[in-house]
């Protein structure tokens, strides 16, 4: 019942997370809010890469005093890797995005996407 | 409105039944699937090698304190994976940092717009003093972060965030406290000319992009690992002065 | 040990329900910063030190002063 629980409990609520984030980039209107649900589909990627590569009973990658040699079981390194820079760049991406939010809001004084005319295409 | 909610709900619904869907399909023999939680096969996955440090050798032990000259000296893999293995790609990365914060400064274009600065005119004595005093350790905690990044958690990505977040503590309490732009931009032109002229180095001296040139040492001391120490503190020296310039300039948009 | 991250992420996702259901955008902000407040613990669990801590460092701390900051620079007002 504990396996079970915590089994899906990280690869469910990652997915879910992801989930909730896409409804909110869909549904709401005000751009700072579609802005944190970007953020929030964000975490939930990293979450679901990082618990793709997890061993159970393992140490973390790290060989110190406590750990003292390779022959142990560790955890999957490479997602940690790329997670661990992907936060990075997530956070640069979003100030992009609300560096163009505050633009916008000069020229129209509005943060609602339905009320922003003049758009041409 | 109720629309809008409606339509959200059935695209998000139709994108969970094509993952779910996914997870219902039995796997032909041979085919590879995912792992349930918790039991990733390791022994069967390139992080073997990179645990071992046998990508070019045939090495099966690494000992704390005692290994000598592997192929990688860092004692924590995620850092000879981010800062040696696949260098090229945080090369990558931190590029795309570059140019995002860029994009921040051509799309603020604060030289035509009048400034707003966000602190409030006079903070308070306490708020002052306090940074006053949090200042100096967050950035000697920030570099205590990236120095050790091979040794312990850490690194040059975290390392550059905290000392990004002391400067952003002290911009949004002093108002005279000012960096200029001319600083940011060497400190970061800088760390990103050594981190590409370590990899011209070890093309020309030992025939590939950003490949060890220096002797990897002991594994766990703190001299060791050749150049993964000397990336680290360019990454964070890069982190930092691209993250400070994303902040001074919402700051001062 | 699982009873403790599952309650982690229920939480995290009552945090990111409320971050999109909350009309005052500063309130919203904040429940996202404890999304990532938790992802950073639920990281720490899953034996990723390095990940927990770039997530507590940017995730929790950056991400949440620069949503602020644009915030101030435009309005506070009610969302829909």
């Amino acid at each position: 019942m504990l396996n079970f629980l915590e089994e899906w409990s990280f690869f469910g609520g990652s997915i879910l997370l992801i989930f909730i984030g896409l409804y909110g980039v869909l549904s709401r209107k005000n751009m700072i809010k579609i802005l944190i649900s970007l953020g929030l589909m964000d975490t939930g990627v990293n979450l679901l890469l990082v618990a793709l590569g997890y061993v159970e009973a393992a140490n973390a990658p790290i060989i110190n005093s406590v750990n003292p040699s390779n022959a142990a079981a560790f955890v999957d390194p490479i997602p940690q890797a790329l997670v661990l820079t992907s936060i990075v760049i997530g956070t640069a991406v979003l100030a992009l995005g609300l560096a163009l939010v505050m633009k916008i809001y000069d020229k129209y004084s509005t943060l609602n996407i339905s009320e922003i005319r003049g758009l041409k295409w | 409105m109720k629309f809008r909610n409606l339509i959200a709900l059935v695209i998000t619904a139709a994108f969970a039944l094509i993952i779910l869907q996914a997870f219902t399909i039995t796997p032909a023999a041979g085919e590879i699937t995912l792992n349930e939680f918790g039991k990733a096969d390791i022994n069967n996955r390139t992080a073997q090698l990179y645990l071992n440090k046998s990508v070019n050798t045939d090495n099966k032990k690494v000992i704390y304190q005692e290994s000598k000259n592997l192929e990688s000296g860092s004692a924590n893999i995620v850092t000879s994976v981010v800062a040696n293995y696949r260098s090229f790609d945080t090369l990558g990365e931190i590029t795309v940092l570059f140019l995002a914060a860029a994009g921040i400064g051509v799309v603020l274009n604060l030289e035509n717009s009048k400034k707003k600065k966000f602190a409030a005119d006079d903070s308070s004595l306490i708020l002052n003093t306090g940074i006053k005093l949090l200042f100096p350790l967050l950035l000697l905690a920030g570099t205590y972060i990236f120095v050790y990044g091979h040794l312990s958690p850490g690194g040059g990505f975290q390392g550059g965030a905290v000392i990004a977040t002391a400067f952003l503590l002290k911009m949004l309490s002093d108002n005279k406290f000012e960096i200029k732009e001319i600083s940011i931009t060497l400190v970061e032109s800088t760390a990103g000319i050594s981190f590409v002229g370590l990899g011209l180095y070890g093309l020309v001296t030992r025939g590939s992009f950003l490949e060890n040139f220096m002797a990897t040492g002991t594994v766990g001391q703190l001299f060791s690992a050749g150049i993964i120490p000397l990336i680290y503190i360019a990454i964070a020296f890069k982190v930092g002065a691209e993250l400070t310039n994303i902040v001074k300039n919402l700051i001062e948009a | 040990m699982p009873l403790i991250s599952s309650f982690l992420i229920l939480i995290m996702l009552a945090a990111a329900a409320a971050a999109l259901a909350f009309d005052d955008l500063l309130s919203s902000i904040i429940a996202a910063g404890l999304v990532s407040l938790t992802a950073a613990v639920l990281f720490y669990f899953l034996k990723a030190p390095d990940v927990a801590m770039t997530e507590a460092a940017i995730g929790a701390g950056l991400t949440t002063a620069i949503f602020v900051l644009a915030l101030f620079k435009t309005e506070r007002g009610k969302s829909e």
